[in-house]
């Protein structure tokens, strides 16, 4: 059994290549992307958990989890679609309509 | 002398932490292309990659039925669903644009800073997430098929949570039809 170790340093590094990509990419769907992976490593954290205590409450909670990443990116994905159709631009440093 | 099969010579531990080094190498490297590819169709399809190598990883941590779920609801659902937008909002202008914006030098240092942090907490703190005495019950539970057990929690302990998911979609859904209509 590989120690449990091994997969929480695992997670915490494509969690933290989730958040470079946020603040780093001008591109919106790539923001988004970036989130769901960061989304995806809380995932292998609550599987791995519940791998070590023997608890299955932790693959039902990352069940959840993927519901809710769902969720958001129906949501996220539709307001880029109203977001183009009003700016032409999926350019984060460019939508900028609430700077004032 | 009779050679032996070559499955013989790996231990079961050994498969598993092979397993795991090559799943985990797949899932850092495929992550990195995602955050890095100058075009976000590549971006998507390292991605699902990426994804993919996550429910292996969950298969050898004997969740099959998360694993299934990762590999039906997103790279089967939200993947496509991603694909689909690209190709409807931003083909033409990918790739002669600058791929990062101003603040990139900061975001990598810090996310860097993050990484080590939480990396330094974690191997600190190992100790802790060692637990050597598990209750009986949890163990007879968990001899049942994997699928068998998560399906019995959600429709018993987590039954209200699970409606309540439910409603979430159900909001999510109506949200995505009216946000893309034409007269918003």
């Amino acid at each position: 059994m590989v120690d449990i170790t091994h997969y929480l340093v695992l997670s915490t590094i494509v969690f933290s290549i989730g958040v470079v990509g946020v603040l780093t990419r001008r591109n919106v769907i790539i923001i988004l992307m970036s989130i769901e992976l960061m989304l995806n490593s809380v995932n292998l954290n609550l599987v791995a958990f519940s791998d070590q205590l023997q608890d299955p409450s932790g693959q039902v909670f990352a069940i959840f989890v993927i519901t809710v990443a769902a969720a958001e990116a129906a949501v996220g994905l539709g307001i880029i679609i109203a977001l183009f159709r009003n700016k032409e631009t999926v350019n984060v440093d460019e939508i900028d309509l609430m700077r004032g | 002398m009779k050679a032996r099969p070559l499955y013989l010579l790996i231990s079961p531990f050994a498969m598993e932490a092979t397993l795991f080094y090559i799943l985990a190498t797949m899932l850092v490297v495929f992550a990195i292309l995602t955050v890095t590819a100058a075009n976000p169709v590549r971006s998507a399809v390292y991605l699902i990659s990426a994804l993919l190598g996550m429910a292996g990883l969950f298969f050898l941590l004997q969740a099959e039925f998360v694993g299934a779920v990762q590999i039906l609801v997103y790279v089967g659902g939200i993947m496509v669903l991603f694909l689909f937008v690209i190709m409807l909002v931003s083909v033409r202008e990918v790739e002669t644009q600058r791929r990062a914006n101003r603040q990139w030098k900061t975001a990598l240092v810090l996310g860097i800073v993050l990484s080590f942090e939480l990396v330094y907490f974690v191997v600190q703190g190992a100790d802790v997430f060692r637990i050597d005495t598990i209750s009986q019950d949890l163990i007879i539970e968990s001899q049942t098929l994997n699928t068998e057990t998560v399906a019995g929690l959600l429709y018993s302990t987590y039954l209200l949570p699970f409606e309540i998911a439910s409603v979430l979609l159900l909001v999510a859904m109506i949200a995505a039809v009216v946000l893309t209509q034409k007269q918003l």
